[in-house]
Formats: structure tokens, C-alpha cells, sequence
């Protein structure tokens, strides 16, 4: 019986270990279910070129550094870094880290539109990004 | 003396000094050019621009620019501040290291250090405004092997 409890608490134990260890891993799918769950609205690709392509009130758009499409590799404004395309087709490190992705959006966002994206924003976009197809 | 056996003579010497260099090749490349780098920094800072030698600027440079990234040269480049906590004090354990620096530069840029303006006077206006180089925080324009540390006046092509 012990050995059971014993062995049942290692199963669980390494099963947490292995959650733990993906918190992270996603897939762009994955992103837009979640923000398009908590905006309560469904994702508009068109909505989501449109944000992306436009300024909002300030000297730069998303399209300043990622280029209108993309799909390949983009140059800061200011700097003339190199920046990796956008679309997961293009580049599959896109929208697989919550975390970093979280990130990007606070920085970015805070640049083009002078606040944070709503999630309804964000979902637009991805769903945007994975109409991008090679 | 011949000025074949000059040359003779400068070829025995460089050939004498060819296991110095190859030995001095391969240290600075054990080391890259000793320029201090960490996984963190290129991924965090690294993103937009180029992992700027934290050792081009002082330690009161960098306490003043951790301290307000989201006002960041007029971009938010915001960290948490868990990643904030560990890169700052290596930025301050790296800084000033490069030059001898003993004062800030305007605005914490490394581009309005005396040293750097000294370095680059011949380079005119126009030259930076070039649609391939943008400003001077575009060091790898124009030093191409700057994301390796490499800043060797030799290595520098100035690009149309």
C-alpha cells in the first residue's frame, strides 16, 4: 500500500515537474485562443493589418520596424537592427513564449499606441500573422 | 645589401613571429576580443541594437539608465524586475572598462563620449544620415564585426 502512495506521489510529483517545464511552450494558436478568450470577441485578421499597418496617434507604427508584411526581416527605426519576421510561418520562435511575448506587447505598444493592447487588439494581430503563409 | 635579401630577411622575421600572432589570434578568440557579454544581455538589450561593450560607459551611466528603461532614448525597452535585478549589477560590475572614463557622457550616450567623438571626427554630417547607417548607435554599419566586440579602426567599410 505504501509503495502504491509512494509511487502515485512520484508520478504526480514528476507530472507538476513536466507542467512546470512547458509553462512557456506554446503555439501562436495557443495565444490567440487566450486573448480572444478574454477580449470575448472573435479575432479579425483584417482588423489585425490594419492595426498593425496604421500609427495611432504617434510617429511610428508596428510596420516602422516590422515592415507592412512581416514576413521577412525587419529594421528598427531608430537603430537599423536586424529584426526576425513576425509571422510564425516565416519564423516559428513567434508567439511560442508567453512571457516574452507579454514583453514585446508592453514595449510596443506603449511606443505605437501610447498604452498597453487590449487582448481584443492582440488577437486581431495573430490571427493577422498566421493568415501570413509561405 | 640586396633588396632581395631584405626581403629575405623581413619573411625570415615575419615567420618568426607567426607563432606569436597565431597564438594571440587564438586567445582573442577563447576570449572573443574581451569584451564582456552574457546570454541575458544579448537577449534583453540585444533585440534592438547592438550589445553595446558595457565598459564604453561608466557605472553612473548605466545606475541612471537601468533606472529608467521604460523611457529608454524614447523607446520602452522595460524589464521585469526579476531580469532587471540580475543585469544591472553586471552592467555595473562591466562599465568603464573600455576607455578610461571619468564622467558621464551627455545624456549617457556612448556617441557623445569625448573618446568617441575623437574617433569618428573625420566621418562628416551626411555620412551618418546615410539610409545604411541611420546614426551613430548603428556601430555595426559600418564596424562589421562589432557584434563580436570587433571595433578595429582596420575592419571599419563605410557603406554607400
Amino acid at each position: 500500500m505504501n509503495l502504491v502512495i509512494k509511487a502515485l506521489t512520484t508520478a504526480a510529483a514528476l507530472a507538476g515537474l513536466a507542467c512546470a517545464s512547458s509553462a512557456h511552450a506554446e503555439t501562436p494558436a495557443d495565444m490567440l485562443a487566450r486573448y480572444g478568450t478574454a477580449a470575448k470577441a472573435a479575432a479579425d485578421p483584417a482588423r489585425g493589418q490594419q492595426f498593425f499597418t496604421s500609427t495611432h496617434g504617434r510617429e511610428w507604427s508596428c510596420s516602422s520596424c516590422h515592415g507592412a508584411l512581416p514576413v521577412k526581416e525587419g529594421k528598427h527605426a531608430a537603430t537599423g537592427k536586424v529584426i526576425q519576421p513576425m509571422a510564425p510561418a516565416f519564423n516559428g520562435e513567434r508567439f511560442t513564449d508567453s512571457t516574452k511575448t507579454e514583453k514585446w506587447f508592453r514595449r510596443n505598444c506603449n511606443d505605437v499606441v501610447g498604452r498597453e493592447c487590449t487582448a481584443g487588439e492582440k488577437a486581431d494581430l495573430i490571427a493577422w500573422l498566421l493568415t501570413l503563409r509561405a | 645589401m640586396t633588396t632581395r635579401s631584405f626581403n629575405k630577411r623581413r619573411l625570415l622575421t615575419a615567420l618568426a613571429l607567426l607563432p606569436a600572432l597565431w597564438s594571440a589570434s587564438a586567445r582573442a578568440e577563447e576570449h572573443g576580443t574581451g569584451v564582456p557579454s552574457t546570454p541575458l544581455y544579448t537577449q534583453e538589450c540585444a533585440a534592438c541594437h547592438l550589445a553595446y561593450p558595457p565598459g564604453m560607459l561608466p557605472a553612473s551611466s548605466w545606475q541612471r539608465l537601468t533606472g529608467k528603461l521604460t523611457q529608454h532614448f524614447g523607446v520602452d525597452a522595460s524589464l521585469d524586475a526579476a531580469t532587471l535585478a540580475k543585469l544591472t549589477p553586471w552592467l555595473l560590475a562591466n562599465a568603464g572598462t573600455v576607455r578610461r572614463i571619468a564622467e558621464s557622457p551627455p545624456e549617457d550616450r556612448i556617441s557623445r563620449s569625448p573618446w568617441f567623438v575623437r574617433k569618428h571626427h573625420e566621418i562628416a554630417a551626411d555620412t551618418w544620415k546615410r539610409a545604411s547607417i541611420k546614426s551613430a548607435s548603428n556601430c555595426a554599419a559600418c564596424h562589421r564585426g562589432a557584434d563580436r566586440g570587433d571595433f578595429d579602426e582596420d575592419n571599419v567599410r563605410i557603406p554607400k
